[in-house]
């Protein structure tokens, strides 16, 4: 890979063309997975659990296939057993048993929506009714929903073969344990001055993206077949629906549609395999279309979970220890974010003396899946309004107290490795610097609060190819999902490395055939690693033309230097446009490649300012003003960069304040639709301020940082605290909706009332 | 030598030293002699003579690509931490 480009040389990064799939978009014409259709198209439905927990006795689909248009019905019978274990499946460690028994239960239902067969028919009506002519016959178990349900003695047991490394043979709910430690934790305590410890709770929610899952599956007579679908990641759809459908990986494409939302909620497959078996067994293409139900109830929301947390400082503020326990419900099958949400939780801080106990814990809800920095959000709910009331505790300032503790290059991060080069502290100093926070709130009710995130990025692996055009334009060819506008940033990185305009080169988000391995759209990697990957492909291409340029003036290649799409050695000079016309002659087609695994990937920080309005009659909670500041390394595209930052913060702003999803004692999912499961809209939130700092990520070639998931993380702790600066109480779970918000308001009233009592008697 | 930051949970195979010097020019070198010296960490980090899909590696501040054929250097910190997904 080359240097590092001089950032002050960038003529088509950082700025700011139309995206390149916008006229599409705007017109409709862009294809969705529910747009595909073909001839002879069968139409798929779903059976699901009524139950949070049951064992399945018997399932009888006569009935069902009887009814006239009804090709076929599935059920677990119908696939593979998988084995029992980790393994490397797709782009993330995946148990295949779990994942196949959540996509079709067999022996039990473990959630309210767990899928238990499926239907095939000419009409999607059809498929609807024949669904509810299969007969199940359960035998309904006690549900354990919450993490302390779970983990408490004589819970139910979940999953009877799940047994972790400390409890040996016992069956248990607990899938996991993490531990981070460093330093002295009781000698760290001993020196701080002040010490706050407190509990929290966060709701599990969901990732809400606007689309529902989708598929559609043709299977051949030749034994090749094809999958349409809404993917973040068309290469892990391809390894994970093979393995559950039990067909040779190879022998499937997937082709990626364009996407209507993922958040990490499409990392992995629903009912990408069935669709697909219900087409083998079938012979007609199959098309699913999940209902937002089904999305509520059955599709991966992120976890709910306890933390327990207690950190201490000295009086000048300087923190000397922390001690956390935390609990992550990971719905029915092993594997909630708790281990990043371990390493977060204090990433932010340099703490001398800590300890962190992490436990995965099955539940009877939905498996989780990813969702924005999974697992930081909840875990920076809890150390970042402990920071918040230690700054309250010694008299400074909330933005001062994080720069005192703030981590820098060289420092230790939770698991150990030290930071590179990091932009903390930057986005404190931006936040301090701001309009927004010099500004002066006033009135009754009103508060302001500040809190800080911290996510990993992840690099992976990534392919791109840049093909040159006679015109000297460039078809961009690449296999990430394009979630958030990366179809136009990749083209920028493009123009950039040839010296046209980003207009030039044409974007295409490629199917599993034709291009070469790419992992999801996801951990904020695509800018970061697809990016390299097309920077160094630009530059394979770039390589070409001087060879050829070489060749003609009989020069050597090292001699030609190729600036701003001008080929040149002396007084010899040619355009990109002039050579390219030349290709055929030349040598033959110029086409660069390049296929990637990223090392060295930049982490990124977040500082999000809320202020609210509390109305304490109600405890509706207004958010006045919102600034996010986020250390992006390099920003390709600045809108695309500050809607990621803007959408970040609106989605931790829901959570902070509404969303949750809401079981009945019997473990049914009672808001199973966006009018119950409450999202923020426009008119709850104000336009949300961005400060984009810049501090270039060592190591990559344009300096660019992940951008996608941080912004998130910050702003349920930010709104507790501006809550608890208006009202005096500090919340500690999520969401602060208005009857939790006004208890507690009540409660502290209350208090306040028997104290005035006390006092006049 | 190479020195492995050992993680807290697997202190226990250590008797409690958290920085264990190694010897080895790559990964797979290196849990081979911690596996001599201390038995247990195989059976930890590996699964089908590979590393297990929920462990990373991370040398010197770089995340390991390579699995165990990653290389290592004189003066090399290991960590050997969870594996990390993400989410859009």
């Amino acid at each position: 890979m080359a240097a590092a480009t001089d950032e002050r040389n960038f003529k088509v990064i950082g700025t700011r063309p139309i995206r390149h799939d916008g006229v599409d978009k705007v017109t409709g014409r862009a294809r969705y997975g529910a747009d595909y259709a073909f001839p002879d198209m069968l139409h798929g439905k779903m059976l699901r659990s009524p139950y949070a927990h049951a064992r399945i006795k018997s399932i009888k689909v006569d009935k069902a296939l009887a009814l006239p248009g009804v090709k076929a019905v599935v059920t677990s019978a119908d696939f593979p057993e998988l084995p029992d274990k980790m393994e490397a499946a797709g782009e993330a460690p995946v148990n295949l048993a779990h994942l196949s028994e959540n996509l079709m239960a067999r022996d039990k239902v473990l959630y309210d929506g767990h899928a238990i067969a499926a239907v095939a028919a000419t009409s999607p009506h059809i498929a609807e009714e024949a669904v509810k002519l299969i007969e199940v016959e359960y035998e309904v178990l006690p549900p354990a929903m919450t993490v302390e349900d779970a983990m408490k003695p004589g819970a139910p047991i979940i999953n009877p073969k799940l047994r972790n490394k400390e409890e040996g043979d016992k069956p248990t709910n607990v899938a996991a344990h993490i531990q981070f430690k460093r330093g002295a934790v009781e000698a760290g305590f001993k020196e701080a001055d002040f010490i706050v410890e407190r509990e929290f709770r966060t709701a599990m929610v969901h990732q809400g993206y606007l689309e529902p899952h989708n598929a559609v599956a043709i299977y051949n007579a030749d034994g090749k077949s094809t999958i349409y679908t809404s993917t973040q990641g068309s290469f892990a759809v391809r390894a994970l629906a093979s393995a559950v459908a039990g067909v040779p990986e190879t022998s499937l494409k997937v082709v990626p549609a364009e996407i209507g939302g993922g958040f990490g909620g499409k990392l992995t497959i629903y009912l990408d395999p069935i669709a697909l078996v219900l087409s083998k067994k079938t012979g007609h293409p199959v098309k699913m279309v999940m209902s937002r139900a089904d999305v509520l109830r059955a599709t991966g929301p992120t976890s709910g979970s306890t933390i327990r947390c207690k950190m201490g400082c000295t009086r000048d503020g300087k923190l000397t220890a922390a001690e956390i326990w935390m609990a992550y419900e990971a719905g029915a099958y092993p594997g909630s974010p708790v281990g990043a949400g371990a390493m977060t939780i204090i990433a932010p801080y340099n703490i001398p003396n800590m300890i962190i106990d992490a436990y995965d814990v099955v539940v009877n809800r939905p498996k989780t899946a990813a969702y924005r920095a999974p697992g930081a959000t909840n875990a920076a709910m809890a150390s970042e309004t402990i920071i918040d009331e230690l700054a309250e505790k010694c008299g400074i300032d909330p933005i001062e107290f994080r720069l005192k503790n703030a981590v820098k290059e060289g420092d230790p991060q939770t698991a150990g490795p030290p930071y590179k080069r990091i932009g903390f502290i930057e986005t404190l100093e931006a936040i301090k610097n701001s309009p927004h926070y010099k500004s002066k709130l006033e009135g009754p009710n009103r508060g302001r609060g500040v809190a800080s995130g911290f996510w990993f990025n992840v690099g992976m692996n990534s392919s791109a190819v840049v093909n040159l055009n006679a015109d000297a334009t460039a078809s961009l060819v690449i296999g990430s999902v394009d979630v958030g506008g990366t179809r136009a940033a990749q083209a920028m990185v493009a123009a950039e490395v040839l010296g046209i305009k980003a207009e030039d080169v044409r974007p295409s988000v490629a199917d599993t055939d034709t291009i070469g391995y790419t992992d999801m759209t996801g951990g904020s990697r695509t800018a970061v690693t697809t990016g390299a990957a097309v920077f160094m492909a630009a530059e394979d291409a770039v390589r070409q033309l001087k060879e050829r340029a070489a060749k003609r003036w009989e020069v050597k290649p090292e001699e030609v230097a190729y600036q701003d799409g001008v080929l040149s050695c002396g007084d010899k000079r040619m355009t990109i446009k002039e050579m390219a016309a030349q290709f055929a002659r030349t040598g033959g087609p110029i086409s660069g490649r390049a296929s990637i695994n990223l090392r060295s990937v930049g982490p990124s920080f977040a500082t999000v300012c809320v202020d609210v309005e509390v109305d304490t009659d109600t405890g509706k909670v207004k958010i006045l003003r919102a600034t996010c500041a986020q250390d992006v390394g390099k920003a390709l595209h600045p809108s695309y960069v500050e809607g990621q930052m803007q959408g970040g913060t609106a989605q931790g702003i829901g959570w902070a304040l509404n969303e949750e999803y809401v079981y009945d004692d019997r473990g049914n999912l009672r808001n199973f639709g966006l009018l119950d499961y409450r999202m923020p809209t426009c008119l709850d939130l104000p336009q949300i301020e961005t400060i984009i700092v810049e501090v270039p990520a060592p190591g990559h070639p344009i300096g660019s940082r992940g951008v996608g998931e941080v912004n998130i993380v910050p702003p349920p702790a930010a709104v507790a605290n501006a809550i608890a600066r208006a009202t005096g109480v500090r919340m500690t779970e999520l969401p602060m909706s208005p009857p939790r918000l006004l208890k507690a308001l009540l409660k502290k009233r209350g208090s306040a009332d028997t104290q005035v009592a006390a006092a006049g008697r | 030598m190479a020195t492995v930051v050992v993680p807290a949970l697997l202190r226990k195979l250590t008797n409690g030293v958290e920085r264990v010097p190694v010897s080895g020019r790559t990964i797979g070198q290196v849990i081979d002699d911690l596996e001599r010296r201390f038995p247990g960490f195989r059976e930890q980090l590996l699964q089908n003579g590979d590393l297990k899909p929920s462990v990373a590696v991370s040398i010197d501040g770089e995340m390991g690509t390579g699995g165990l054929l990653d290389r290592v250097r004189e003066n090399s910190e290991i960590f050997f931490i969870p594996a990390i997904g993400g989410g859009t």
